[in-house]
C-alpha cells in the first residue's frame, strides 16, 4: 500500500471530523498530529469542507500559539518562561539551551534536529524550571540535565 | 501474595523519573524472583519527595522517596516489600506530617487510587455524590451547592450555585455543562493532579451538574499541556460510559449526560470563559461582550454552565455529605477548603488542601519549610500571572478571599509562588507586561495596544531612563488598562505590576 498523500491525510481528517460540533480545532488537532503542523496548502481544502473562507482557518491557525505552518524539527523542546521557573533559575536556563541549539525561539536548528519553542507553564511547578520534549515533561532541569538530555534525544 | 506497589504516574512525578522507577521495580522483582503488583497512582502531592513509592502492608501504606532508579536495588535488599528500613524511608505516608496536617475533600483518593479504576473509585466512596442527586429534585440538587458556600475555584469565585440557577432557571431546547480545564496560571497544577489522579471525580460532578440544570453534554477544555491528563481522562470516560455512569441511562434513570474531552491549542486567554466558547466554537479564543451571560446564552448560544476542575471536582463530596458539610470548613464568605499550590522557590513544593482562612506564613514555612535556596523569601505571587505580588509584611494574611482583596490582591485558583531575595521585581514587572502582549487576544484596546506600551515603558524604567515621567506613565496606563480592558487579562496585568512597583519601588529605582 502507498503511503497517502498530504492532501489525502487531510481530506480523510477533515470527512470524518467535519460533522462533529466546532469541528475546526479538532480537524488541525488531527492534521497537526499527522503531519507536525498544518500546511498552508491545506488551509483551502479544510476552509472548503466546512464552509469557511480561508482568511477564518488561516486566523484560527496564526491565533493558537501551539499550531504551526512549518514542519518542525524531529524533536520540539518547550522551555517554560513563566513565574515559577523565574523564580529558580529559568531565564538562565532558557539562555543556555538557546546558545547550545544556536537559535531563538520558534526557530529550527539546521540540521533539522531541533525546533525551540517558548511555553507559559507546563503545570509542573512544584519541580521548577521544567521544560518539555516531544510529550515528555522533565523537572528540575538544571543545564547540566539539558545538555544530558540533548545527548540522548541524537543518539 | 502478591504485594502492591505503589508508583504514581502523575506528569510531575514522572518529569522526575517515575516511569523509570517503575520499570526498574518491576525488573528487579522479575530478576529476584518476586511477585510484584505495580499499580500507577496519582501523586500525593508531596512532590519535593516524587518519586514516592508506597508499599501495602498490614499496617497501612509506607512510603519511600524521592526514590532513583539507582536505589531500586538496595530498595530491595532492605526488603522494603516488607517495610524494611531504609535511607530513603518516609514511614506511614499518611502519618508524614505534610499530608496529615491536612483537611482533603477534593482530594480525598488523588495519590490513593487507581485513577482509572473505577472499581477503585466506588471502593473510596465515588459516585455516593450521583446516587444522592439522582434520588432528588434538580431545585434540591442547586440548593445543596448554594448551601455549600462554594465559588468559583478558577480564580473569579463566582458562587456556583447562582450560576447553576440561572441555567436551571432559562428554558432552552440544549444546555451544555463545560468544564474549563484550561489551568494556565504558573503555579498551579491542583486540576491536573485531579484530571490524572481522580478523574471519576471530575466525571461525576459534571454529571450531577448536568442532571441539576438539563444538560445533556458536557465538554472538558482541556490546555493542550496536559497530554497526560488527555489520554487519562480519556480513559476514564470510556469506563464510565461501558459502565453505564455515563451516556443515554445513567444508572438505570433514564437520564442522558455526555462527555468529551476537547483540547486548546496553547493561548492563555481561553481559560477565560467566554474565549474559551469561542474556541469550543472553532474559532479565534476573541472574548465575548457581557451580558448576555454564558448561563443564559453560552455555547452555541446555548444556556452553559462553565465550571472550573476544582469547582465541579468538589460537587460529588457536597452531594454526598450534604451542603451543609463542606460549608462547615472555611472562614467568612470563603467556605470549604481550597487545594493550594505550593510552587516556585520552596523546599517542600507541593498541593495542600486546607479550610480558607491559613495563612500565607504557615504555607510558605510550616508547610512550605522555606525557600530551596535557603535565602529569605522576598515576595510571593499569589492566583497566577494576574495575581499580585504580596511582600513579607503581608504573610499573616488568611487564605481568604475578602481578606485579599483588601490587600488588592486575589486568591485566583490557589497558586503560590516564593521568589528568594534575588529576584528583580522591575524585570518581573516587565514579565508581566510581556506576557500580555504575547497572550492578549486583540480584541479591545487597552489589553492589546497597552501591553506592548507597557512593555516599553517597563524596558525603558528597568534600564532607569527618565523616571520622572516613566514611573506615572506607567501608572496612567495601568489605569487605563485596569478600568478599560473587557477581561482579566488586560484587567489584571496591572496587579502584578503595580503591586511590584508598590511593595518593591527600590527595584524600580524609586524611593518608597
Amino acid at each position: 500500500m502507498t503511503k497517502p498523500t498530504m492532501m489525502q491525510t487531510v481530506q480523510t481528517i477533515v470527512a470524518d471530523l467535519k460533522d462533529e460540533k466546532g469541528a475546526l480545532l479538532p480537524i488541525l488537532h488531527a492534521v497537526q498530529n499527522a503531519l507536525g503542523y498544518v500546511p498552508p496548502e491545506t488551509v483551502p481544502t479544510i476552509a472548503k469542507e466546512l464552509n469557511l473562507s480561508r482568511a477564518e482557518v488561516h486566523g484560527v491557525i496564526s491565533f493558537y500559539h501551539y499550531f504551526r505552518d512549518t514542519a518542525p524539527g524531529k524533536h520540539t523542546i518547550y522551555v517554560c518562561r513563566a513565574e515559577s521557573c523565574l523564580s529558580l533559575g529559568g531565564k538562565n536556563l532558557e539562555n543556555h539551551v538557546k546558545t547550545k541549539l544556536g537559535i531563538d525561539f520558534h526557530e529550527t536548528t539546521a540540521d533539522g534536529q531541533f525546533s525551540l519553542e517558548p511555553i507559559y507553564c507546563l503545570g509542573n511547578c512544584a519541580c521548577s524550571p521544567a521544560i518539555q520534549i516531544g510529550n515528555d515533561v522533565y523537572g528540575k532541569v538544571s543545564t547540566a540535565d539539558f545538555d544530558e538530555l540533548l545527548k540522548e534525544k541524537l543518539a | 501474595m502478591s504485594i502492591t506497589v505503589y508508583v504514581p504516574c502523575d506528569s510531575s512525578a514522572a518529569s522526575l523519573g517515575a516511569n523509570r522507577v517503575a520499570n526498574a521495580i518491576t525488573q528487579e522483582a522479575q530478576k529476584r524472583g518476586v511477585e510484584i503488583n505495580v499499580v500507577r497512582n496519582g501523586s500525593r502531592g508531596l512532590y519535593w519527595l516524587e518519586p514516592m513509592v508506597e508499599i501495602v502492608t498490614e499496617k497501612g501504606r509506607i512510603a519511600y522517596g524521592a526514590v532513583k532508579t539507582s536505589d531500586v536495588s538496595s530498595l530491595f535488599d532492605a526488603d522494603f516489600l516488607n517495610g524494611g528500613s531504609h535511607a530513603l524511608s518516609l514511614g506511614l505516608t499518611e502519618e508524614i506530617p505534610y499530608f496529615k496536617k491536612q483537611q482533603r475533600l477534593t482530594f480525598a483518593r488523588v495519590g490513593i487510587t487507581d485513577p482509572v479504576s473505577l472499581d477503585d473509585y466506588i471502593a473510596h466512596d465515588g459516585y455516593r455524590g450521583l446516587k444522592n442527586a439522582l434520588a432528588i429534585s434538580q431545585a434540591d440538587i442547586v440548593k445543596h451547592v448554594s448551601d455549600s458556600g462554594l465559588r468559583g475555584r478558577g480564580g473569579a469565585a463566582f458562587p456556583t450555585g447562582i450560576k447553576w440557577n440561572t441555567v436551571l432557571n432559562t428554558q432552552a431546547d440544549q444546555k451544555y455543562i463545560i468544564c474549563n480545564a484550561d489551568e494556565g496560571d504558573s503555579g498551579t497544577f491542583s486540576d491536573r493532579m485531579i484530571m490524572e489522579g481522580d478523574p471519576f471525580v471530575l466525571i461525576e460532578g459534571m454529571t450531577i451538574a448536568g442532571l441539576a440544570v438539563s444538560a445533556t453534554q458536557g465538554y472538558i477544555y482541556l490546555r493542550i499541556e496536559y497530554p497526560h491528563a488527555y489520554e487519562i481522562l480519556n480513559t476514564a470516560i470510556a469506563n464510565a460510559y461501558a459502565a453505564g455512569y455515563l451516556g443515554d441511562d445513567i444508572q438505570g434513570s433514564g437520564r442522558e449526560f455526555h462527555l468529551e474531552v476537547r483540547q486548546g491549542a496553547g493561548a492563555y486567554v481561553c481559560g477565560e470563559e467566554t474565549s474559551l466558547m469561542e474556541s469550543l466554537e472553532g474559532k479565534r479564543g476573541l472574548v465575548r461582550f457581557k451580558p448576555p451571560l454564558p448561563a443564559i446564552s453560552g455555547l452555541f448560544g446555548k444556556p452553559t454552565v462553565v465550571n472550573n476542575v476544582i469547582s465541579l471536582a468538589s460537587v460529588p463530596i457536597i452531594l454526598d455529605k450534604g451542603g451543609d458539610f463542606y460549608r462547615d470548613f472555611g472562614m467568612g464568605r470563603s467556605r470549604g477548603t481550597l487545594p493550594l499550590q505550593l510552587a516556585g522557590n520552596l523546599k517542600h513544593t507541593g498541593l495542600v488542601e486546607l479550610a480558607f482562612g491559613v495563612t500565607l506564613r504557615e504555607l510558605l514555612y510550616d508547610f512550605g519549610g522555606g525557600s530551596a535556596t535557603g535565602k529569605p523569601i522576598r515576595a510571593v505571587q499569589v492566583g497566577g500571572p494576574l495575581g499580585s505580588y504580596l511582600p513579607e509584611s503581608q504573610f499573616d494574611t488568611p487564605l481568604d478571599y475578602e481578606a485579599f482583596a483588601e490587600l488588592w490582591a486575589v486568591v485566583g485558583h490557589g497558586g503560590i509562588v516564593a521568589f528568594d531575595d534575588t529576584v528583580d521585581m522591575a524585570e518581573m514587572a516587565k514579565y508581566s507586561m510581556e506576557f500580555c502582549v504575547t497572550e492578549s487576544c486583540g480584541k479591545c484596546t487597552p489589553c492589546r495596544i497597552g501591553a506592548t506600551r507597557g512593555y516599553e515603558v517597563m524596558d525603558e524604567i528597568v534600564n532607569k531612563h527618565d523616571l520622572d515621567k516613566n514611573i506615572p506613565l506607567l501608572r496612567s496606563l495601568c489605569d487605563t488598562m485596569l478600568n478599560g480592558s473587557l477581561c482579566a487579562m488586560g484587567g489584571m496585568t496591572p496587579y502584578p505590576v503595580l503591586s511590584a512597583l508598590n511593595h518593591f519601588p527600590e527595584d524600580f529605582g524609586v524611593k518608597a
